[in-house]
């Protein structure tokens, strides 16, 4: 195989622009939903940097350390989604600003 | 400019367009439509560097699955599109540029001391059985403790949405 060169750095402004990205909408989005996407984009920014050092050091435990990721993700997904319903449910909004008392 | 460098750009260039994308819409199934390009386009970011498994599980976790979760309760709850919010002005004066700095300086960073590296492509194949083997061998334990999580996050998943009164039922 012909090896051909793309510089680590690329990838790691490109992962943290990602990641920058979900910061952004964290902290000005206002619906709950979309703030929670915004989680995931940050994860996903992560994983990329984490396969682009495997592929650079030669250590394929960064991929295996991805899935892990993946799983954390996928049960934050289900859990947080599901708490997103229960709000739903007894607030009748999914705006955070009108999501501000723990109590009823 | 090498065919890996087109491709990792044009990857990239979605990738970046869906985020900002992300951010611009004001309707919540917009946005996920955006986010699952995003992970789309990752998942060619991955092939790229050689982990063929990572894309093939990026795609059907990520861009499947957990996507398709964040589409039916979006369905689900019938979001509409979000209200306008009140912007802070000290916020915008401060942030912006605060947020421009900081980019800068973390590029001119990242390139300044990792600029003459590179990353070859395809060197790192990321076959399923080295990772399997790694998975089930070095990091046994964490994929146990793995397990346990999963079954706890559906047991609360389940315990959290299932309507109150039958919850309230089955504790009487």
């Amino acid at each position: 195989m012909v090896p051909s060169y793309v510089p680590l750095s690329y990838y790691l402004l490109l992962s943290g622009f990602l990641f920058a990205c979900g910061v952004v909408g964290f902290l000005i989005k206002r619906n709950i939903i979309t703030i929670f996407m915004s989680i995931e984009l940050m994860l996903n920014g992560v994983n990329l940097s984490f396969v682009a050092f495997a592929a650079h050091w030669h250590a394929l435990a960064g991929q295996v350390f991805v899935f892990f990721v993946m799983v954390v993700a996928a049960a934050e997904a289900a859990v947080g989604l599901a708490i997103i319903i229960a709000v739903y449910r007894t607030r009748e909004t999914l705006n955070v600003d009108q999501v501000n008392l723990l109590k009823l | 400019m090498s065919f890996h460098l087109i491709l990792f750009l044009a990857f990239g260039a979605v990738c970046v367009g869906g985020a900002v994308n992300l951010l611009a819409q004001r309707h919540p199934i917009n946005s996920a439509l955006s986010l699952i390009a995003v992970m789309a386009a990752l998942a060619g970011e991955y092939l790229l560097l050689g982990a063929e498994f990572v894309a093939a599980v990026q795609v059907i976790v990520y861009a499947g699955a957990i996507m398709v979760l964040f589409v039916f309760v979006i369905m689900l709850l019938n979001a509409g599109e979000e209200e306008e919010t009140k912007g802070s002005r000290v916020a915008i004066l401060l942030g912006v540029p605060g947020v421009l700095t900081g980019s800068v300086l973390v590029a001119w960073v990242v390139l300044r001391h990792s600029g003459t590296e590179s990353v070859a492509i395809g060197a790192l194949p990321g076959h399923p059985a080295d990772i399997a083997q790694l998975l089930f061998h070095d990091f046994l334990l964490p994929f146990e403790v793995t397990s346990v999580l999963i079954l706890i996050a559906i047991m609360g998943a389940v315990v959290l949405a299932s309507k109150p009164e039958a919850t309230a039922r089955k504790v009487d």
